[in-house]
């Protein structure tokens, strides 16, 4: 089924498994026939055009959207994920694109929302601490966890829906565009986090349209074109490679560019002149 | 605060204060800079009702000084706590971005329920009474599962719900129409006459101070030890004494008339733990989130359907228990309970007492402060011998105004960067 050209073997315990999961949107097929694993200690980067079925992939296993069929193992025993909760309880956190904060909440919040400590009479001082545990952690640069998210630009926004999905200790991580929105030190910040969580024996799975990123952090790359496994790769397959599995061809649009440009820096005495 | 720091040794950042860019302002001056900031940038609070209140009882008062006469604020006081409850029920479904439109003919139907049960079938009044909640919540328990299961915008169930259930409270009211209550039953003269006694009032008038004091003081103590920065222990003290004396000082004033009823202590209490339960319990930073931004509620993994449900059937059940409350204050259950602009009045209190029609902000104390703003209104217009068309005009103004400052403030807020 899935075509292997150079996948790496990977070690570690089977966290996550999925097989033959599609889901129809009406007649829409989002995904068909996908199969994945994750193993614990492992990065696994999910890339794909847009509409290749990556967001939806991750909102099957952050339980928000249902299969239509197929299934999912986790940690060896088949799993239904009915609603976020049940993927929460079992360890699956997830930072969604649309970052899925409540604006209206302050970052403590936020962050425990749906987790709080001592639910009836609310322990704010405990959150607070814990709250800016995590941030640091991250390196954020937060002036206060006590404004709202509002208030907050893109790149912190990011920050704290990452901390929030430290904060349950999960065994399975997914990061939709984590690195989209940050800036150059985030970025960096983020990918150490990542690279720290695999390191504590973690499955992360990531998407992202850098292939920068990419390929610094993830054990594995798999491509998904039009909702259908299109390969698993190793980081140090060839950018030609990675892109015309994404793409669906060797001739497409991104390596005839790049051909263009191999020719131009080939007759260098041409290209030497400013171009009007 | 750092007198157990030692010179020598470089002070630890506090966890909060370590960001250098951020001007932490302290001291009372501080305070007040704060508080002018927040207000410019349209994080209004209580502020415009506040102002609204003061506005209006000072043209009344300049009309009339009957108004502020404190029989007269005793008997405004016993007016308020009948749709007080009401709105204190309207702004948990207004938290959650819902409406209710049928309180005052659940209401109604809740007076009519006890007026048969108790009078006409001989049930104790106790049990009457909760029986009367008991059916206020199963109608909210219908509208939430309307809206969970089947979509329905409440804004249309509980439009049918208003037709239906004052169809309901007409069926069982029969063809007398009217049923009095007892005059001397514990309910009626709870609903009428019933006072704290002047020692209790005072007392009572000393709690929330006391309460203040003693949580602020053991939140400070807590933050410290957390290595968080902690408000002043100066500033807690002033404040908890600068409220225990404008509510002794309140307090005074009524106790030279009739005294502070029973049945607005019973509504302070609601609104207190509603207060409470909205704001320092998981139930009320749930209602927040799914009035915020309800994905993000359900991503989190919070019950949405349980939140929405549980903001309906308090709502009902509250709206039931108002119901009641104003049987006892005319001492009859009559075709006309609830009707007219109870309704109105009690979803205008919520909004015009600062509670978002859009969801996701708002607080208990909206009921209380803007029940009493309306009902100024209808005392004020009464004692000036005017007729309900003004104080419906003038009502319907105040209400639009409200809205306005509403909208006005979030506007306001966006362009701050404020929620």
């Amino acid at each position: 089924m899935i075509d292997t050209p150079d996948g790496p073997v990977p070690t570690g315990e089977l966290v996550l498994s999925l097989r033959g999961v599609s889901k129809n949107f009406g007649a829409v097929s989002a995904l068909t026939d996908i199969d994945l694993d994750v193993h614990a200690g492992e990065v696994v980067a999910l890339v794909g055009d847009n509409g290749a079925g990556k967001s939806t992939l991750v909102k099957i296993l952050a339980g928000v959207h249902q299969p239509s069929s197929g299934s999912i193992s986790f940690r060896g025993t088949p799993v239904t994920l009915a609603d976020p909760s049940a993927a929460l309880t079992l360890g699956i956190a997830t930072v969604f694109q649309d970052l899925a904060l409540c604006e209206n909440l302050d970052i403590v919040a936020n962050i425990f929302l749906g987790r709080e400590l001592n639910p009836l009479r609310l322990d704010e001082v405990a959150m607070e601490v814990r709250a800016w545990t995590l941030l640091n952690e991250l390196s954020a640069r937060i002036p206060s966890v006590r404004e709202v998210v509002a208030s907050l630009s893109g790149g912190q926004r990011q920050t704290v829906a990452i901390a929030r999905s430290l904060l349950l200790e999960p065994k399975l991580i997914l990061l939709d565009e984590p690195t989209a929105a940050l800036g150059v030190a985030q970025t960096a910040e983020v990918l150490n986090l990542i690279e720290r969580v695999r390191d504590r024996g973690l499955g992360v799975v990531i998407i992202s349209h850098n292939m920068e990123d990419v390929r610094a952090v993830a054990d594995r790359i798999v491509v998904l074109r039009l909702g259908r496994n299109n390969g698993i790769f190793s980081p140090d397959a060839s950018n030609q490679e990675l892109v015309s599995a994404i793409t669906g061809a060797s001739n497409n649009s991104v390596s005839r560019r790049a051909e263009r440009r191999q020719a131009q820096t080939a007759r260098p005495d041409q290209t030497q002149e400013p171009r009007p | 605060m750092s007198s157990d720091v030692q010179q020598t040794a470089p002070v630890p950042p506090q966890l909060d204060r370590a960001d250098v860019r951020v001007k932490h302002e302290a001291g009372i001056g501080g305070a007040i800079r704060r508080f002018f900031d927040r207000v410019r940038s349209g994080d209004l609070g209580s502020l415009p009702v506040i102002v609204g209140l003061v506005i209006i009882w000072t043209v009344f008062a300049s009309i009339n000084p009957i108004f502020l006469s404190s029989s007269n604020l005793v008997n405004l006081l016993f007016d308020c706590s009948t749709v007080g409850v009401i709105a204190l029920g309207i702004v948990c479904v207004l938290m959650v971005g819902e409406i209710d439109l049928s309180v005052g003919s659940i209401s109604g139907f809740a007076s009519a329920m006890v007026g048969t049960l108790w009078v006409n079938q001989g049930w104790p009044v106790a049990l009457a009474i909760l029986a009367a909640i008991a059916v206020g919540g199963f109608i909210g328990a219908l509208y939430a599962l309307l809206f969970n299961r089947l979509g329905m915008p409440s804004f249309v169930s509980t439009l049918a719900g208003l037709l239906a259930v004052l169809g309901l409270q007409l069926y069982i009211l029969g063809s007398t129409g009217s049923i009095n209550l007892p005059y001397g039953s514990n309910l009626v003269n709870f609903g009428q006459l019933l006072m704290m006694p002047k020692f209790v009032s005072f007392g009572l008038a000393a709690v929330p101070g006391i309460v203040m004091l003693v949580t602020g003081l053991r939140t400070v103590a807590r933050r410290r030890a957390a290595n968080l920065s902690a408000p002043s222990t100066g500033g807690l003290i002033t404040r908890a004494a600068v409220i225990t004396v404008i509510l002794e000082l309140i307090v005074f004033y009524l106790n030279q008339a009739r005294g502070i009823p029973w049945m607005f202590g019973l509504f302070v209490g609601l609104v207190i733990a509603m207060h409470y339960a909205l704001t320092r319990t998981k139930w009320g930073r749930s209602m927040s989130a799914v009035g915020g931004n309800r994905e993000a509620a359900r991503r989190a993994g919070i019950n949405v359907r349980l939140i929405y449900s549980s903001a309906f059937v308090l709502c009902s059940m509250l709206a039931a228990f108002g119901g009641v409350l104003s049987a006892a204050r005319l001492a009859s259950a009559s075709q006309q309970a609830g009707t007219g602009d109870v309704n109105l009045n009690a979803i205008a209190a919520a909004v015009i007492g600062g509670t978002s029609l859009f969801g996701g902000r708002g607080s208990a104390y909206s009921a209380l402060l803007g029940i009493i703003v309306i009902q100024s209104i209808a005392s004020g217009l009464t004692l000036l011998d005017l007729s309900s068309s003004l104080r419906y005009m003038i009502t319907g103004a105040v209400l639009a105004i409200a809205v306005i400052v509403d909208s006005l403030a979030r506007r306001s807020r966006v362009s701050h960067g404020r929620a």
